[in-house]
C-alpha cells in the first residue's frame, strides 16, 4: 500500500514544520513541505494530498490575533476548497498555531458545515505565553481517527489557548455532540478546571476539537513534541521501572492513526 | 496624515487579561485603579471607504466571539471618555518598527482592499484614579519613552510619517587643522568613540591622500575600530605589574585552544561562532553575546534584539547554520531594591527583569528556537548596567563550515528594510552609561520583528541547502558597514547604496550604511546563482536586494546616486588601528573574614538561603520560554515528578530520530569577583563543567566560551583584575583540556550618577557544550527512589567567602572558593564514568548555597525525603569534624557533585569514581523532610513543603507557583 501524501504547510512564522514532517514520516506517511506561496499559486494542488497538516508556530507573527492573518489568506485564496478536500476524503490536522488557524478559518468546529467562526482561542488567563506538560484525555468524539479513552501527556506551549465558544448552546453542543475531542484532565482524571492542569483557563477544559465530519482535528498541546520516547519528561523513570525505552512517546498515536486511516481509505 | 481609527474592545462580560495585567502594573506604581479595560487601536489611511473599513474591522481586526469594535472617521473629533474614566493611549514613536501594521497591510491585500498606511496602538480605560497620577504611573508602567509616545485622554488621530528630505551630500570633514584635543573633541561630538591616538592615525591616513574624509568614511572607521568590533583593549598591549602582555586574548583564551589543539574543533575564532564536530556529517556551532546597553535603556527591545542578533550570528556561521537552541544569562540588581536607592536615569530592576524576560520570550518563541538553559544573578551593582547574555547554538554540515568570498560575486542583502534604528550601536556600546543615556542614546535602541527574521532564516537555510551562495554574514553592530567591510577584507567591494530598501524616506547615505536595523543578512552570491537566489527568496517571502559587487581592488567604494561617499583602503580599515597600550596592576582587596556568631537555627538559615534570588526557583521565567519547539529536548529545564526541580544542564538530540546529543551548561558567580577575580574565573569554568558532567556530558568532549563583562578597563586596577582573571581561566582550561571556541567582551560597564560611579563586578560567563553519543545516558537532579543512597563526590573546605550564606548575613568575607585542578579533574572524569556506566540515578552539582541547597533541591525535585549525615562529608582545608555545622552546610567549595545511587550499584560506582574523594553521606527516605544530622544529632531539618515555599516565593511573579503544589 502506498504511503499517504501529507501536505505540511509552511508559512512565514510557522515553526514546527520539521518535527511535524518527521512524525508523519515516522508513522509511514509521505510528507512534503509546501510553502503557502506555492499552495496559493496552485490552489487545486491541495487535492493531490490525503492529509493537510498545519503545524504550530506564530504565522505572520500572530499579529492582530493568533492565526488570524494566515486564516484570512487561506480563506480568501483557497475558499471552499478546504471543505471539498474533506468531501474528497482528505484529513486535516492543526497543532497549536495550526489549530488557531483552523478555528479562525471556520473549519473547526464547523458544526453547520460552513466556514464561519464559532469559537475563539484567546489569551490565557495568565496573559502570557506558557510552556508546560499537560495531561489530556481523548474523548468519545466524531473524530474518525482519534481513539477514545486514552490518557496522554503532551507539552502545551502557547499564549492564546483559551477556547471560548460563541454562546452557551454551542458550549453544550461541543461536549454533548462529540466535537470536544481532547480535554485537559487533573490528577484524578476529571476535566481540569484549574491552573495549571488547565493551562489557559479554557471553560470545560477543552484542549482540542474535531469538526462535523470528524475528519479535522485541532489541538493546542503538541503531539509533534512528544512522539519520541525521549521527549517524555519521565522517560528516565520509565526506563528505570521497565528496564527499556518504549518505542514511542505519547504524541505518536495521532500520526500513526491518521496515516492508518488515510491508508485504509486508500 | 488623517486616518480612520478603529478600536477593538473585549466585551464587558468577558475577562480582559491585557487590562488586568495593566492594572497589576499600575498597582505596582502605587495606584489602585477600580478597573482597567484595554483596547487595541488601529489607524488606517483615509483611502478606504466607510464600508471597507467596517468589513475589514469585522472580519480581520475583531474576534467575533469576544470583541466588538468602534470606528471613527478621519478627522472626526476624539470622543471624550465617560465621566470618571481616564484614557491612556500608548503609541510607537515614529520610526519604531511596527510589525503588526505590516500584517494589517498584508490582510488588506489578501481581501483585495486598497493597501493604505497603517499604524497600531494600545489604549487603556482606567477608573478610580486621578488623571495626573495616572499619567505619571502609566509612563512607567505601560510604556517606555524610548520607543513609545503616550497620550492621556486623547485618542491618536493620525499616522506619523518621517517625510523629511534626505541630506545626500557626502560632507567631507576637514581634520588636517586639528590637534589631538580638537580631534578628541570631534570624536566625542560625533559619537565616534575613538581616542586621540586613533583619531591621529585617521588624520595621518587622509593627509597622505591629500583629502578630508567624508562623513561616511569616518563613521565606517569608527564602527570598524569600535571596541565592540575589534576588542582593542583585550587585543592590545597591556603592561601588567612589570610584565608585558601582548594581546591578552591571544595569550590566554586563544592560547588554550591552540595549545590543546583538540580534534573536535572545526573552526575557532575566525567566524561568527565557534564550530565543533558533532558526528561524521554535521557540526554544531555556538556563540554567546551580550546586549547590555540596549537592555538597560529599553529592556524589552534590547533583550529581544539581542536574541535576534545572536541567532543571526549562528545563521551566518560557515555557509549557514540552523539555529537549534537559545541560552540566556542575566545579571540584575535585586527586584526588591528600594526605589530611593535607584539612581536617576535607571529603570527599576524589577522593570528591567520583566522587560528582559518578555523580550527574550517574544523573540525566541516566535523564531521557533527553544530557550533551554540559563541562569540569573543579582547584585545591587548591576543597577545601572544590567547584564544580558544571549547565546545560540546551531547545526550545519561540516562540509559547509568554511566560507570564501570571490571577487565578482554579488553583494546581496536579505531581509528587513533599513531605517534609522540603532545608529551608533557599536560605538554606543563602547561608552559608559550615565544619567542622560536614556535620552541621548535612544537612537541606538531597536525593537525587533522576529517574523521578519524567521523569513530570513527560512530563506538562508533554503539557499544553503541548494548551495547558492559562497559566503554569508549577519548585519549586527555597524550594519552594512561592518558586514560588507568584513566580507570584503582582502578583496574589495563596490556598493550602490541607493538600491538598499528603506523603511521610510529621509535617511542620509551614511545613516543607511551604518544603521543597525535588525533582521538583515549579507550574502556573497556567484553571478550564475543570482536568479535562483531571487526565486527562493520570493517563495520564502523574504526581500532580496543586490547592493553591489565584490571586487579585487582592495578598496571599499560606496556610492549613492553615482556620487562617491566612501573610497576606503581596506587594509587601512582593518589593519590601521593603532595598537592600544594600557597599564594594569593587580591590587588584592583588603577584606576581612567576618566573625559571625554561631548559627542559632540552621533550619531557618537554610530556608533563608533558599529564598535568596541567586538560589530561588526561576520557574516563572522558564515557563514563559518555549523549551520544546524543534522536538529535540531530551531533558527539561525543570525536572522531577512535578516538573519543578532545577536541572543543571540542557540535553538536546538535535537530529530527529538519532539519540546523539549535546549537553549545554554555564557557570558564573559575580560575587566571587568582589573578593578575587581569579577565583571568579576558575569557579565559572568549574561550575559550567560540573553542570555538564552532573547531567551526563563528557568532560573530554566539551568546548567552552568566555564572555567578559567588565567595568572601566581604562582604570589600571580594574584592568589588572581582568588580566588576573584571564590568567586563572587560562590555567584551569589548560588543565581541564577545554578549548575556547568563541568569546566576546563588553567593557566599560559602569554608571555615572553625578559624582558617584557604580561599577559592575568583573564577570566571566563560561558556557560549555558537550557532545554525547546517547542522550539516554543522562540524568537529572530529582531524587528517584526511596532507599537509595546519597554520595558526595569532592571535598568540602572552609570556603564561605562570597557565599550566598554570607550574603544573607550581609557580609562578603575572604575565603572565596578556589579550584584545585587535580581534584577537579578527578571529580569530573570520575562522575562522568559513573553516569556513563549507568550507576547513577540522579545527580546535582553544589553551587550557590553549597551542599545544603543542592541536597534540598534534589529532594524537592523528587518529592522524596533525605537524611544526610554531615559527619560523613569528606572534608578539606580549613574544616574538621568539629567545625561549625553551617560551614559544612553552606560552604561553596568547587568540584563537588551529589549522586543518588542504588545500594546495589555502590561498588560499581566506587570503581568508576576511582581516585575522586567521595563518601556515602545519606539516604533517600520516604519522609517529607530533608534532615541533616551530625554525630547522630539532628542539626537542620526543613520540610519539603517549607523548602518549596521558601524557594519558590521570591520570583513567583504571578503568584501561581506555590498554589500549584499545595493544591
Amino acid at each position: 500500500m502506498k504511503a499517504p501524501k501529507v501536505l505540511v504547510l509552511r508559512a512565514p512564522g510557522i515553526n514546527c514544520e520539521r518535527e511535524t514532517h518527521f512524525a508523519f514520516e515516522r508513522a509511514g506517511g509521505a510528507p512534503e513541505f509546501v510553502h503557502v506561496t506555492q499552495l496559493l499559486a496552485k490552489p487545486d494542488s491541495l487535492f493531490d494530498y490525503r492529509v493537510l497538516a498545519v503545524p504550530g508556530g506564530f504565522a505572520y507573527g500572530d499579529d492582530i490575533a493568533s492565526g488570524r492573518v494566515l486564516a484570512q489568506e487561506l480563506k480568501g485564496r483557497l475558499g471552499d476548497r478546504v471543505l471539498q478536500f474533506l468531501e474528497r476524503g482528505g484529513l486535516v490536522l492543526g497543532i497549536c498555531n495550526g489549530f488557531q488557524v483552523l478555528v479562525r478559518l471556520g473549519l473547526l468546529p464547523c458544526t453547520r458545515g460552513k466556514l464561519e467562526e464559532e469559537v475563539t482561542l484567546t489569551h490565557n488567563l495568565s496573559n502570557h505565553y506558557e510552556c508546560r506538560w499537560v495531561t489530556l484525555q481523548t474523548q468519545k468524539s466524531r473524530c474518525v481517527f482519534l481513539p477514545a479513552g486514552l490518557t496522554v501527556r503532551w507539552p502545551a506551549a502557547h499564549g492564546e489557548g483559551r477556547l471560548v465558544p460563541k454562546d452557551e448552546v454551542l458550549a453544550r453542543v461541543l461536549i454533548e455532540e462529540g466535537y470536544a475531542a481532547l480535554r485537559y484532565v487533573d490528577d484524578r482524571g476529571a476535566p481540569a478546571t484549574h491552573y495549571p492542569a488547565n493551562p489557559n483557563g479554557s471553560p470545560n477544559a477543552i484542549a482540542g476539537l474535531t469538526d462535523r465530519t470528524g475528519r479535522v482535528l485541532g489541538m493546542m498541546p503538541h503531539p509533534d513534541r512528544s512522539f519520541l520516547p525521549t521527549h517524555m519528561p519521565n522517560w528516565r523513570e520509565t526506563m528505570r521501572t521497565t528496564g527499556s525505552m518504549p518505542e514511542d512517546g505519547d504524541g505518536m498515536v495521532i500520526f500513526r492513526e491518521m496515516v492508518k486511516v488515510a491508508r485504509a481509505e486508500g | 496624515m488623517q486616518a480612520w481609527r478603529i478600536e477593538v474592545l473585549v466585551r464587558e462580560s468577558e475577562p480582559d487579561p491585557a487590562g488586568s495585567a495593566a492594572a497589576k502594573a499600575l498597582s505596582r506604581q502605587g495606584l489602585a485603579p477600580a478597573s482597567v479595560r484595554s483596547r487595541r487601536g488601529f489607524l488606517l489611511g483615509s483611502g478606504l471607504t466607510d464600508a471597507q473599513v467596517r468589513t475589514f474591522a469585522r472580519s480581520v481586526l475583531t474576534d467575533p466571539v469576544l470583541e466588538t469594535f468602534v470606528v471613527h472617521a478621519p478627522g472626526a473629533e476624539s470622543p471624550k471618555p465617560a465621566a470618571g474614566v481616564h484614557r491612556i493611549s500608548v503609541l510607537l514613536r515614529p520610526g519604531v518598527t511596527d510589525p503588526v501594521a505590516h500584517s494589517v497591510q498584508k490582510a488588506l491585500a489578501d481581501m483585495s482592499l486598497p493597501v493604505v498606511e497603517a499604524a497600531t496602538y494600545r489604549a487603556y480605560d482606567v477608573t478610580g484614579v486621578q488623571a495626573h497620577e495616572l499619567a505619571t504611573a502609566a509612563r512607567r508602567a505601560l510604556c517606555n519613552a524610548v520607543v513609545n509616545d503616550m497620550l492621556p485622554d486623547v485618542l491618536p488621530a493620525s499616522i506619523a510619517k518621517g517625510d523629511q528630505r534626505a541630506d545626500l551630500a557626502p560632507h567631507p570633514i576637514p581634520l588636517a587643522h586639528l590637534d589631538r584635543t580638537g580631534l578628541e573633541q570631534l570624536s566625542k561630538e560625533g559619537g565616534l568613540a575613538l581616542d586621540g591616538t586613533e583619531m591621529l592615525a585617521v588624520q595621518a591616513h587622509f593627509a597622505k591622500l591629500l583629502r578630508a574624509p567624508n562623513r561616511m568614511e569616518l563613521e565606517t572607521i569608527a564602527q570598524t575600530w569600535s571596541e565592540h568590533c575589534k576588542h582593542k583593549t583585550l587585543t592590545g598591549r597591556i603592561r601588567f605589574d612589570g610584565q608585558l602582555v601582548d594581546n591578552l586574548l591571544k595569550s590566554t583564551i586563544a592560547h588554550v585552544t591552540h595549545t590543546l589543539a583538540r580534534d573536535f574543533c572545526v573552526s575557532v575564532f575566525v567566524d561568527n561562532a565557534g564550530i565543533v564536530k558533532f558526528d561524521d556529517e554535521d557540526s554544531v556551532c555556538i556563540k554567546v553575546e551580550t546586549h547590555n546597553r540596549p537592555s538597560a535603556i529599553e529592556p524589552f527591545g534590547g533583550a529581544g534584539t539581542g536574541v535576534g542578533g545572536v541567532i543571526r550570528d549562528v545563521l551566518g556561521t560557515g555557509k549557514g547554520a540552523r539555529p537549534i537552541a537559545n541560552t540566556d544569562v542575566f545579571c540584575f540588581a535585586p527586584p526588591d531594591m528600594p526605589k530611593e536607592k535607584i539612581p536617576a536615569g535607571c529603570l527599576h530592576p524589577r522593570t528591567v527583569l520583566q522587560g528582559v524576560v518578555a523580550g527574550v520570550r517574544d523573540y525566541g518563541n516566535p523564531m521557533g528556537i527553544p530557550t533551554v538553559n540559563g541562569s540569573l544573578h543579582f547584585d545591587e551593582d548591576f543597577v545601572g548596567n544590567p547584564l544580558v547574555y544571549v547565546g545560540n547554538v546551531g547545526i550545519l554540515k561540516t562540509a559547509r563550515a568554511h566560507k570564501q568570498v570571490h571577487a565578482g560575486d554579488f553583494v546581496v542583502a536579505l531581509g528587513g528594510r533599513t531605517g534609522r534604528d540603532g545608529i551608533h550601536g557599536a560605538t554606543f556600546s563602547s561608552l559608559g552609561l550615565h544619567t542622560k543615556s536614556e535620552s541621548v542614546s535612544s537612537g541606538a535602541v531597536q525593537i525587533g520583528d522576529p517574523i521578519a527574521e524567521r523569513k530570513v532564516m527560512d530563506a538562508v537555510l533554503a539557499l544553503a541547502e541548494r548551495d547558492l551562495f559562497s559566503a554569508i554574514t549577519d548585519c549586527g553592530a555597524g550594519g552594512f558597514s561592518s558586514a560588507i567591510g568584513e566580507m570584503a577584507e582582502g578583496l574589495g567591494a563596490e556598493i550602490d547604496l541607493q538600491s538598499a530598501p528603506l523603511k521610510y524616506d529621509g535617511l542620509a547615505p551614511w545613516e543607511i550604511w551604518i544603521s543597525e536595523a535588525q533582521e538583515r543578512m549579507v550574502l556573497s552570491v556567484p553571478p550564475r546563482h543570482l536568479d535562483a537566489v531571487k526565486a527562493v527568496c520570493a517563495q520564502e517571502c523574504c526581500e532580496v536586494t543586490v547592493l553591489g559587487r565584490f571586487t579585487d581592488t582592495g578598496k571599499l567604494v560606496v556610492k549613492f546616486e553615482g556620487q562617491v561617499h566612501a573610497d576606503l583602503d581596506l587594509h587601512f580599515l582593518h589593519k590601521g588601528l593603532p595598537v592600544r597600550e594600557r597599564i594594569a596592576t593587580y591590587v588584592a582587596k583588603s577584606l576581612v573574614e567576618p566573625n559571625l556568631p554561631p548559627e542559632s537555627d540552621c533550619s531557618k538559615a537554610l530556608l533563608t538561603v533558599l529564598s535568596d534570588y541567586a538560589v530561588c526557583s526561576k520557574e516563572w521565567i522558564v515557563r514563559q520560554y518555549d523549551h520544546e519547539v524543534q522536538a529535540a529536548s531530551a531533558s527539561k529545564p525543570l525536572c522531577g515528578p512535578r516538573e519543578d526541580g532545577p536541572a543543571d544542564a540542557a540535553v538536546l538530540a538535535p537530529k530527529l530520530g538519532s539519540r546523539r546529543g549535546i549537553v549545554l551548561g554555564n557557570g558564573l558567580n559575580p560575587r566571587y569577583s568582589k573578593i578575587d577575580p581569579a577565583a571568579m574565573a576558575e569557579c565559572a569554568l568549574d561550575e559550567a563543567m560540573r553542570n555538564i558532567v552532573a547531567t551526563g556530558g563528557d568532560p573530554d568532549y566539551t568546548a567552552v566560551l568566555d564572555n567578559y563583562c567588565w567595568s572601566n578597563t581604562n582604570h589600571e586596577e580594574r584592568l589588572g583584575e581582568l588580566v588576573r582573571a584571564s590568567f586563572a581561566l587560562r590555567d584551569l582550561a589548560l588543565r581541564y583540556r577545554t578549548p575556547f571556541v568563541s568569546g566576546k567582551d563588553s567593557l566599560h560597564n559602569e554608571f555615572k550618577d553625578g559624582d558617584r560611579t557604580i561599577a559592575i563586578p568583573g564577570c566571566i560567563l563560561v558556557t560549555a557544550m558537550s557532545v554525547i553519543a546517547d542522550v539516554a545516558r543522562t540524568v537529572n537532579s530529582a531524587l528517584c527512589k526511596k532507599g537509595s543512597v546519597l554520595v558526595l563526590v569532592g571535598l568540602t573546605k572552609n570556603e564561605l567567602g562570597g557565599s550566598t550564606y554570607y550574603k544573607t548575613k550581609g557580609v562578603l568575607g575572604t575565603t572565596v572558593p578556589r579550584v584545585d585542578p587535580d581534584l577537579g579533574i578527578a571529580v569530573l572524569t570520575g562522575v562522568h564514568r559513573a553516569i556513563a556506566a549507568g550507576c547513577v540515578l540522579s545527580a546535582h552539582d553544589c553551587s550557590e548555597g553549597g551542599l545544603a541547597v543542592a541536597a534540598t533541591e534534589m529532594a524537592l525535585g523528587g518529592r522524596l525525603g533525605l537524611r544526610v549525615d554531615l559527619s560523613a562529608v569528606p572534608l578539606g582545608t580549613g574544616l574538621s569534624p568539629t567545625s561549625r555545622v553551617e560551614d559544612v552546610l553552606f560552604s561553596e567549595s568547587q568540584s563537588r557533585i551529589l549522586l543518588e545511587v542504588d545500594r546495589s550499584r555502590l561498588q560499581d560506582l566506587q570503581a568508576n569514581l576511582r581516585s575522586a574523594p567521595h563518601a556515602v553521606i545519606g539516604e533517600v527516605t520516604g519522609s517529607d523532610a530533608v534532615t541533616f544530622v551530625r554525630d547522630g544529632k539532628d542539626v537542620c531539618t526543613v520540610s519539603i513543603a517549607a523548602a518549596e515555599r521558601a524557594w519558590k516565593r521570591p520570583l513567583d511573579l504571578d503568584g501561581t507557583l506555590i498554589q500549584e503544589v499545595t493544591r
